[in-house]
């Protein structure tokens, strides 16, 4: 009777998970939907704790007590800048907390002797994924973080180390399968999975953490679906193959954005510069600086602005200043909109959050397929801290970055470059429309440069 | 719980899955992932039931730990998202006054 209680519970907890998910992809029931997945939550907490099973309640108020505090911090805390490595983290949390579940579940499959060769399966599985969540989202992280390197590292070794430690995977899972009389099995398999998720994400570049963070969100999804066949859980099952699945569906829509696969992304990395033509020839003579006075005089009779925001941005903490500007430009009669590139930013829709956080009104924020048709009749663009993403060469063959989809930023009457340098994007290309004739340089942090235009459009 | 009976629940949660989140637009992609990833979180029922049956001191600690990082996870998940969209959330307003 009280199983079937239970049962009902976790039911009804899916139920609230799946509109949780549903609402969270409307901007109208977003709230309502992140609540209801939060109230499936708690059901689901309140009825595992009701649970017979359960004896020893201690331990379990400190960790749930412990966790939350922890928890409630770091969502406290976060700056929005920050938000991807906050996901990635949390993502290595939950892929960790599943490798120790089926861990324990394994070794007290061992303990008691139970030849339970589905259990053994799911649990092999569970470590894997979990274990390369969990250190591919400590790599994600400290890239991101700044604390190693951003570009890819080692891909030379690590792209056939990779695939070495698959085959160990499956070897290593196949042992514990068959002889699940030991727990040397699972530490091997936690070690290879580790390891594994290590040489996954090392090679891949700072460019497309976007794809490798949705990746890492459906992996974490999947790793609690895994354990949910461990444990024959049917909560689990269901609430880790959603999860799984919408962050599938990310991890593609990140991968269109750059018109590459995600075999591509994972495995391929973006061709060093070799083919392309050299900054010197590019540049050479060609490139106008322009300075804040000037740019506030174009902005000051243009009827269509169109901003087009980059990282740099956000690195600069330029939003505010930005919105700013938008502002003066729109009391001027301007008309003004940002262009979203798909993979702006260093998660899918960061650039969205940070310019919401910055307040900007969130109707100005175009999708790329609307923005390109517009950019002919824009009298000004601004180019904000981004570079390949404008980059026009992607519309030639035999470039690495051929085929990305690019804002038309060089159709519009007069481009204005806010850049520090000259020095290349992610793709370690030049970018002609620097040197193009209707564009202009303005050399300043981003910040800066933003807030002196305000102040010349405010002298004028 | 067969195996079957498990893989039916999970192929076709997949299925509805990718249904639900087909067409979200860009601006909800970051929530979505945060909310979505609170919800992966969902391994802290496996956690708790690991951490609080006593079957012997290991599978007591690895349950503790799980059940830590899990509650991270979720707690951390759901609050960062209701921040994010709380950000949204005044704009939505706005905007049909600038209607009228």
């Amino acid at each position: 009777m009280s199983e079937t209680i239970s049962q009902l519970g976790y039911l009804i907890a899916a139920i609230l998970f799946i509109l949780g998910i549903k609402g969270l992809g409307k901007p109208r029931t977003a709230v309502r939907g992140n609540l209801l997945g939060s109230l499936g939550m708690l059901l689901a907490i309140v009825v595992t704790l009701a649970d017979q099973q359960i004896i020893s309640y201690g331990w379990l108020a400190a960790g749930l007590g412990i966790g939350a505090a922890v928890g409630v911090v770091f969502a406290q805390r976060v700056e929005m800048t920050s938000m991807p490595q906050l996901v990635a983290l949390f993502n290595g949390f939950g892929g960790l907390a599943s490798v120790l579940v089926a861990s324990a579940s394994f070794v007290e499959a061992v303990d008691t002797e139970t030849d339970d060769s589905q259990l053994a399966v799911a649990a092999a599985l569970t470590l894997i994924i979990g274990a390369v969540t969990f250190s591919g989202s400590v790599i994600a992280f400290a890239k991101l973080q700044g604390l190693m390197s951003t570009g890819a590292i080692g891909a030379g070794i690590l792209r056939p180390a990779t695939a070495v430690l698959a085959l160990g995977a499956i070897a290593v899972s196949a042992a514990m399968v068959t002889d699940a009389t030991t727990d040397l099995w699972l530490y091997l398999l936690i070690a290879t999975g580790t390891l594994l998720g290590l040489s996954l994400v090392l090679p891949i570049g700072g460019g497309d953490m976007p794809v490798v963070i949705a990746l890492l969100n459906s992996l974490s999804g999947l790793a609690a679906s895994a354990t949910g066949f461990v444990l024959s859980n049917a909560l689990l099952i269901i609430a880790g193959s959603l999860v799984g699945a919408s962050g599938l569906i990310l991890t593609i829509v990140m991968c269109v954005g750059m018109n590459r696969t995600l075999f591509n992304v994972m495995f391929g990395g973006i061709a060093p510069s070799g083919g392309g033509a050299d900054a010197d020839e590019v540049y050479a003579g060609k490139v106008r600086q322009t300075n804040a006075d000037e740019v506030a005089l174009m902005l000051d009779s243009a009827s269509k602005v169109i901003i087009i925001p980059g990282y740099g941005l956000a690195v600069a903490q330029a939003q505010h200043a930005t919105r700013e500007l938008t502002k003066l430009l729109q009391d001027n009669g301007s008309e003004v909109s940002f262009a979203i590139h798909p993979v702006a930013g260093r998660m899918p829709g960061h650039m969205n959050v940070l310019l919401a956080e910055a307040e900007v009104d969130y109707e100005q924020l175009i999708e790329m397929d609307t923005a390109n048709p517009q950019f002919p009749e824009c009298d000004v663009a601004i180019v904000l801290g981004a570079n390949d993403v404008v980059n026009p060469v992607a519309r030639e063959v035999g470039s690495p970055i051929s085929g990305m989809p690019i804002l038309d930023a060089d159709k519009a009457r007069s481009v204005i470059v806010i850049k520090r340098s000259l020095s290349a994007g992610f793709a370690g290309i030049p970018n002609p429309l620097f040197a193009a004739d209707n564009a202009l340089m303005l050399f300043a942090d981003g910040k800066q440069a933003v807030s002196d235009i305000n102040r010349a459009f405010r002298e004028l | 719980m067969t195996f079957i009976a498990a893989l039916t629940m999970f192929v076709l949660a997949v299925f509805l899955g990718v249904e639900l989140i087909a067409k979200v637009p860009p601006t909800l992609h970051t929530p979505l992932m945060s909310g979505s990833n609170a919800i992966s979180g969902i391994t802290l029922v496996g956690a708790m039931v690991s951490a609080g049956t006593d079957h012997s001191t290991l599978t007591s600690v690895l349950g503790f730990v799980a059940v830590v990082l899990a509650t991270i996870n979720v707690v951390g998940g759901f609050l960062v998202t209701h921040r994010m969209l709380a950000m949204f959330g005044p704009k939505r307003k706005r905007a049909p006054e600038a209607a009228k």
